[in-house]
């Protein structure tokens, strides 16, 4: 399909009332040249590229209006970023899970519209209108607020968090299994939250002394229950209703999601409906039968709440990979539920030596941090590795230390450091080295 | 005046000093925590028949649990119909949908089967949680009773409890679980101490590194070509 298919009649017209027969004829033979598909890398070294030679349908024909687009969508040659599922996973989709193309983004904030879903009754369809969030048992008073009541709340916050699934990597506990930087580390997302502080919420119903734990639930087919305990509900979680500047997106909880940063994003329950205080845990279904880590001898943690400092190198992996000898960049993403990313290493000999990164942008607390190294590629094959530590002194283990400690069947909390192996022609794989 | 309308009042007057014309939440003073005590008074109280419709969770120790029985043998007959097609007629699952039968003695295999009884630490779990969220697609429409039914056969069939069984508000709180004793709390501050320790950066491996596995071998990516369709 040629450019000018996309192009609206009425531009069309308006091009050859204005420019008469003579434009007409130059933009056939722009059309023609359009279709062509000039490759840069097939141009004959001394020869004029005629994408600049040549007059561009882009650079002739009007364009579309204002109103083409009243929410506009990416670029239509942005077709790859998009959220990927794996089906075999799952049996079915509606309770399953896809995954944000990392790969294929940069900076640190997720667009609304790539954030990996992650649903246990599909998404609910809520009206603003018809939500009302609940507050009861151990508490002074139990309130009923809705949309409208939770905005008129003073001391409203923005915050910046990543929300990462337990189960991210979850498929290479017991080896390289897939093929992709989307599938092995993209169940997370990093996104502006708008909203105000539980704490706030908590206060105006007044909290007893012997409520000590919170149990927030959805209200979508699944109703989700997460047990939360009273230290972390006071201390930073949010309920929250905006997600980079705008409503939250239906598949990520709209109207109203608890935020628990640092936290499984599973706890982070979505279309939040009721929170209940009482002064023990529920051992709900997706904290005892699930999310709970198998070790090698039979027993199982519970209530693995924070994520574990992690990083991964995005590009080059293997939907990434390199094209281009001489200089390129490598970039990453680094993250810990523990507080702030400090340094991130990265080897491209299998971890035997190690350089530190470059960190840009902010390096915030319980939020995704880009690095970056710039270098210079000759060929040879590479083994990448990327390292993240954070404020507390940890440091991300590889996945061989982690094994030492959990087994193969923990499935949840894989921060293991991940290896692609960038072969002389530039393919990259995952995997799995000594 | 509203109780909301004093405290902006309030607020207003305080700020007022440092130039702010508009009423703020109050800031705590320089190294005190902050003391959130006052009252907005947004929302309304909720009525008892209100958080009676959504308060549903059962707790371990049956605290939640509503009035009501099922047995053994109603529970076989509601499985069947409700239950079976996706989890098999003896819970054994169709498909990857989940196992909720056997698997005993086989969490510390190359392949554990987590289920009911095998893994889940709480009979209650089992209960709240096809209250809440089965059968798949049409939440909500057994009754209790229907619940603690299929909750018993679910028991039943895992050796948890007798053919002559009857499981009701009155004892949900009591049955034992065969793994309850195996879960203990988050200790990788402890177990995992190790893991802050400040890294190698050179010179911290010896001998060649050699690729020990390929995901490309095992070939279960999806194609990343293929996703789906974008307008």
């Amino acid at each position: 399909m040629s450019v000018q298919d996309k192009t609206p009649q009425m531009s069309r017209r308006g091009v050859l009332r204005a420019a008469g027969l003579a434009g007409a004829a130059a933009a056939a033979g722009g059309q023609a040249l359009a279709q062509a598909k000039i490759n840069p890398a097939k141009l004959e070294p001394g020869k004029p590229d005629p994408t600049i030679t040549d007059i561009q349908d882009w650079n002739r024909f009007l364009g579309p209006g204002v109103e083409a687009a009243p929410y506009g969508k990416p670029s239509r040659f942005e077709k790859e970023t998009i959220r990927r599922n794996v089906a075999w996973l799952t049996a079915g989709t509606e309770s399953s899970i896809n995954f944000t193309p990392i790969h294929e983004l940069d900076g640190i904030i997720t667009p609304n519209g790539v954030c990996f879903e992650r649903h246990h009754g599909g998404v609910a369809e809520v009206d603003p209108a018809q939500h009302r969030l609940m507050i009861h048992g151990l508490v002074d008073k139990p309130l009923v607020f809705t949309m409208d009541d939770l905005k008129r709340f003073p001391g409203r916050i923005n915050r910046p968090y990543f929300l990462e699934c337990a189960a991210n990597g979850g498929m290479e506990w017991k080896g390289a299994q897939l093929n992709g930087v989307q599938f092995t580390h993209g169940m997370i997302h990093n996104v502006w939250y708008t909203g105000i502080p539980l704490k706030t919420l908590l206060n105006e119903a007044g909290v007893k002394p012997n409520g000590k734990w919170v149990l927030v639930e959805g209200a979508d087919s699944a109703a989700m229950t997460r047990s939360i305990p009273i230290e972390k509900a006071l201390d930073d979680c949010l309920v929250t209703w905006a997600m980079n500047g705008e409503a939250l997106r239906a598949e990520q909880g709209y109207p109203l999601r608890i935020v628990v940063p640092g936290w499984e994003g599973n706890m982070w329950v979505k279309w939040l409906r009721r929170i209940e205080i009482g002064d023990q845990p529920w051992a709900q279904r997706e904290e005892t039968s699930k999310y709970t880590d198998l070790l090698a001898d039979g027993r199982a943690r519970r209530h693995t709440w924070v994520m574990d400092a992690k990083s991964v190198v995005t590009n080059p992996s293997p939907q990434k990979p390199l094209k281009h000898k001489g200089p390129n960049v490598l970039s990453g993403l680094a993250w810990s539920g523990r507080g702030a990313i400090t340094r991130v290493d990265v080897s491209i000999d299998g971890g035997k030596n190690w350089q530190t990164a470059r960190i840009d942008g902010p390096a915030l607390p319980l939020c995704l941090t880009r690095f970056y190294v710039d270098f210079d590629w000759n060929g040879q094959e590479l083994m990448v590795q990327s390292r993240a530590m954070d404020s507390t002194g940890y440091v991300q283990p590889t996945k061989d230390a982690l094994r030492k400690v959990r087994g193969l069947n923990s499935i949840y909390h894989n921060n293991g450091i991940q290896t692609w192996l960038v072969r002389a022609n530039g393919e990259t794989e995952n995997v799995e080295i000594s | 005046m509203s109780k909301f309308l004093k405290l902006s009042l309030a607020f207003g007057l305080a700020t007022a000093l440092s130039g702010v014309a508009f009423s703020q939440a109050p800031k705590p003073a320089a190294g005190k925590p902050a003391a959130v005590t006052a009252k907005v008074g947004l929302g309304r109280a909720a009525l008892p028949e209100e958080i009676k419709a959504w308060d549903i969770d059962v707790r371990p120790d049956g605290t939640g649990a509503p009035v009501g029985k099922g047995t053994v043998k109603q529970g076989e007959e509601l499985f069947l119909a409700q239950c079976a097609s996706c989890h098999g007629e003896f819970g054994e699952a169709v498909g990857r949908w989940p196992v909720l039968v056997g698997g005993r003695g086989s969490l510390k295999h190359d392949n554990p089967e987590k289920t009911v009884g095998s893994y889940w630490p709480d009979a209650s779990t089992a209960f709240d949680y096809i209250r809440r969220a089965m059968p798949f697609g049409n939440a909500r429409s057994l009754s209790d009773d229907e619940v603690y039914a299929i909750t018993a056969f679910l028991l039943n069939m895992n050796e948890v409890v007798k053919d002559d069984f009857v499981l009701s508000n009155e004892n949900i709180g009591k049955v034992k679980m065969p793994n309850a004793g195996a879960f203990f709390d988050d200790d990788r501050t402890t177990a995992e101490k190790h893991f802050w320790t400040a890294p190698c950066m050179k010179n911290c491996k010896t001998g060649e590194v050699k690729v020990t596995g390929r995901a490309r071998v095992i070939d279960v990516t999806p194609d990343s070509k293929t996703g789906p369709k974008v307008e």
